[in-house]
């Protein structure tokens, strides 16, 4: 059992929470991630660890709820306890200084995206973030990515918040103004897809973080796999980042929508039960 | 390991056994049939995981156990992979004595209600059988092994083995199968403070992931591992050696020697055109899913599992016939086909499973392979174009190599596809352990007699050392380590 510390409610959807383990804390790498389960009847989902605190012995991980169980993690308080954590897993960010670094995300993926901007941000990057959703309540830490950012972008679909736009035009404008060496995009796959075929046309070296559907999270089903390259890859042991230039974004796509029908059945069952 | 067949004739010549032996003539013993397991109605079992087989009642052990000549050199022990001292927990039924008989098991095999549901008996101390050289046939010495250990858990009264007082070696296990489990339970018999490290949520490796209640109900593995517990070996659940922390840190926390036990959980893909459409799923993920997670209680359990009306598992293992008879459980009525490129003969599954499989409609489409899976617009797998195959001549393992017909590839609409073709051994443990020997396929090189690795304090067995195996040969492994562990340590 691993105890809740401490929470912080970012926005209505996006939660932050403070869990003790000793083990991750002291181990972890930026990048990496944990597979969380809650209780006997949870499922196992994988989440970023945002930070940790070696001496306190403690990770950070921001939840944003999208469904049955991240909206069970970010109900869960204080003091309450999860009943399993396991990690870190995964392949830590090759963090370097590299120059002017764009890191880009969208809707799910920016919870993710903050441990890793922070990370080339604090290797001495000029680091430009640039947030993206359809709509102004959609955007998710926008204060805590500002922060450290150098400079800092938001761009809405519809306009009603920042500029009005796809998040490539966001990029793009960047890309005609000053010299990029690279960009980190975490988000729907479409949108990485279209971060990726726009940066490969600049020639710019471009990670993605992928967030596949996951199991186990050690290797052991093939849940999470991609074609990168050409090549089947495992998210949970061979990433989660990859060269964007290389992932089959469209297999990835319809394989993170395998399971709709259920996840909504499942949703709306929990939703019902809350109340 | 060789048999003490010393030990067996002392306990042969006992007065019991022999007035036991006289009570009914051999002759008689031979002329009764050999008892049939009672089993769940195919064709309602294969819409639900209860347990297939119910097991022996007391009088149909009783009269089983009759069948066994308890003979003077008893061919059967030699077939067991830990010659189990099978006439001794036989008669100990015979005379109606089941607890001690359960005892008797334990002395060489730490899981008897294991064993006796997934061995291969007839591969094994079955096939050695007397009966069998007078062509009946043979004892059902896996039914019997299976009731004495149930009657055991059932009463409550399960015997919790002696432990020696502790001699302060921190003896660190990775991965709870049968083999860590094992090891583990010997070391801590021995005096040696043992705790096993496991990287999922539950402990028991591919008996809780893998093998499906149906055959195996997790309420036996569990009481498996209580009884570990409460002789004292310690429990890590959520903890990857080699990424939670490594083998220096274990060593900085004061563990002495190590046993690797950490399986072959890598899912083989055949890297077909297509393999990553939706909707195929490797086996260990479609096990996992329903076994581990519960996914066929979804949603009441919040893991998903697609359910679907036509299911081709490819492969002919039993990990293919479990993910076959699993699907057949979550509805598959329009058809749930094994595709197995050799003949039923060359196949490894179990027998039982495969004779269970057929009667709960299961449909074996031998000699085809598939070479392509073709999708719908939304991804999702809709058809497989399979290849004929004919069997040409044996290869390294004596089973006669397929070969493809030329021009003979169709095509089968199917909803799911599960690629049940076999493991390999996870890198991560070669990979974090510095220095350790590992063959080209990936398993760890030990040294056969004593299950020590190139590195002295590092023992390994099971399915990380033999590939894809048996629980009983990982469970060999893990008493053999456990006694030349034993030894280094004493010699040290
Ligand atoms: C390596 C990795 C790191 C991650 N880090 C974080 C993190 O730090 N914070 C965070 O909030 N989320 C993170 N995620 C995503 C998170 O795991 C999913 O949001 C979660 O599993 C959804 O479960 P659910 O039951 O709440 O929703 P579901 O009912 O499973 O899904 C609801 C909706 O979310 C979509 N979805 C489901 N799984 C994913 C996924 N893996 N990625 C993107 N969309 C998905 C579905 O298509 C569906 O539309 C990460 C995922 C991966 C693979
Ligand atoms: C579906 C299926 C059906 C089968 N049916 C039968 C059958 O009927 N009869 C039979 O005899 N055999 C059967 N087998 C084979 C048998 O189950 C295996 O040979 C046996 O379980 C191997 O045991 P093991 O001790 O090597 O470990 P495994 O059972 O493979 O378990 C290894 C454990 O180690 C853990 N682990 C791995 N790496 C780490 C790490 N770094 N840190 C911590 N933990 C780690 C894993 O999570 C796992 O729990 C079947 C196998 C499968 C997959
Ligand atoms: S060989 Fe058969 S008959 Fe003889 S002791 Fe073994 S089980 Fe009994
Ligand atoms: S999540 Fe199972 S292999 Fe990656």
């Amino acid at each position: 059992m691993y105890k809740v510390i401490e929470k912080t409610i970012l926005s209505e959807n996006v939660a932050k929470l403070i869990i003790e383990n000793k083990t991750i804390a002291k181990n972890r790498k930026p990048g990496q991630f944990v597979i969380i389960k809650m209780g006997e009847i949870g499922e196992r989902i994988p989440l970023t660890i945002a930070d940790a605190d070696p001496e306190k012995g403690t990770i950070t991980i921001i939840v944003q709820k999208v469904g049955t169980s991240s909206h069970k993690l970010f109900n869960l308080n204080a003091g309450d306890h999860i009943s399993d954590l396991v990690g870190p897993l995964g392949q830590p960010t090759e963090v370097e200084k590299v120059g002017t670094v764009i890191a880009a995300g969208g809707g799910v993926g920016v919870a993710p995206l903050y441990p890793i901007a922070k990370a080339f941000k604090e290797a001495g990057n000029k680091l430009i973030t640039i947030l993206a959703a359809r709509t102004k309540d959609l955007i998710i830490l926008e204060n805590e990515m500002k922060e450290f950012s150098d400079e800092f972008m938001i761009m809405t679909d519809d306009g009603s918040y920042g500029k009005k736009g796809l998040i490539t035009a966001g990029i793009e404008e960047i890309i005609n103004r000053e010299k990029v060496d690279m960009v980190i995009c975490l988000g729907p796959a479409i949108m990485m897809k279209f971060i990726a075929l726009l940066t490969r046309k600049h020639n710019i070296h471009t990670i993605a973080s992928l967030n596949t559907i996951m199991v186990d999270g050690t290797g052991m089903c093939g849940a999470c796999r991609v074609t990168v390259g050409g090549k089947t890859k495992f998210v949970c042991v061979d990433g989660p980042e990859f060269n964007a230039h290389e992932v089959d974004f469209d297999e990835m796509l319809k394989r993170l929508n395998a399971y709709k029908k259920e996840e909504e059945t499942s949703y709306s069952k929990y939703l019902k039960d809350l109340k | 390991m060789s048999v003490d067949y010393e030990a067996l004739k002392k306990d042969r010549a006992q007065e019991w056994r022999e007035n036991l032996r006289k009570s009914i003539p051999a002759k008689e013993r031979t002329q009764v049939e050999r008892v049939k397991m009672p089993e769940n109605e195919p064709l309602k079992r294969n819409k639900n995981f209860n347990e297939v087989n119910k097991g022996l009642s007391e009088e149909q052990a009783i009269i089983e156990a009759k069948r066994c000549l308890d003979c003077p050199t008893p061919t059967c022990i030699s077939g067991c992979p830990v010659n189990i001292d099978i006439p001794g927990f036989i008669k100990q039924i015979e005379k109606g004595d089941f607890l001690e008989s359960a005892k008797v098991l334990k002395d060489t095999n730490a899981l008897p209600a294991v064993c006796g549901r997934v061995c291969p008996q007839e591969n094994q101390c079955e096939l050695q059988c007397i009966y069998n050289k007078m062509k009946k046939p043979s004892v059902a010495i896996g039914h019997l092994e299976r009731f004495a250990s149930d009657y055991e858990r059932n009463t409550g009264k399960i015997s919790i083995p002696e432990v020696l007082k502790s001699n302060n070696i921190k003896i660190a296990v990775i991965g709870s199968g049968p083999s860590g489990l094992t090891f583990a339970g010997e070391m801590c018999k021995l005096g040696y403070e043992v705790t096993i490290f496991e990287a999922l949520h539950e402990f028991g490796g591919v008996l809780v992931y893998g093998i499906p209640e149906f055959r195996l109900p997790k309420k036996i593995v569990r009481a498996e591992i209580n009884s570990l517990e409460k002789m004292g070996v310690k429990f890590v659940k959520n903890f990857i050696v080699g990424r939670s922390a490594g083998l220096d840190e274990l060593k900085d926390q004061g563990f002495q020697g190590f046993f690797v036990g950490s399986g072959a959980g890598l899912p083989r893909f055949m890297n077909v055109p297509g393999e990553n459409l939706v909707n195929i799923y490797s086996s260990n993920e479609y096990l996992t899913r329903v076994n581990l997670m519960k996914a066929y209680k979804f949603p009441e359990y919040d893991t998903p599992i697609i359910k679907a009306k036509r299911v081709a598992v490819i492969g002919g293992g039993n990990t293919a016939m479990d993910s076959v008879r699993t699907a057949k459980r979550l509805g598959a009525d329009r058809g749930a086909i094994i595709i197995y490129r050799r003949s039923e003969q060359e196949m490894p599954a179990r027998i039982e499973e495969v004779h269970h499989a057929k009667e709960e409609g299961i449909e074996f489409l031998i000699l085809t392979n598939p070479v392509e899976y073709i999708g719908d617009s939304e991804g999702k797998v809709k058809q497989i174009k399979v290849q004929k195959m004919e069997l040409g001549k044996p290869d390294e393992s004596g089973r006669r190599r397929p070969q493809p017909i030329p021009g003979s590839e169709y095509l089968i609409d199917i909803d799911i596809v599960v690629v049940g073709i076999g493991t390999s051994p996870n890198p991560l443990i070669p990979q974090t352990i510095k220095g350790i020997d590992v063959t080209r396929w990936g398993t760890l090189v030990v040294n056969e007699e004593t299950m020590q690795t190139s590195i002295p304090y590092i023992f390994a067995g099971g399915d990380i050392v033999r590939g894809g195996a048996t629980v009983i040969l990982a469970m060999g492994d893990g008493t053999k380590a456990a006694e030349s562990a034993h030894k280094y340590f004493i010699n040290k």
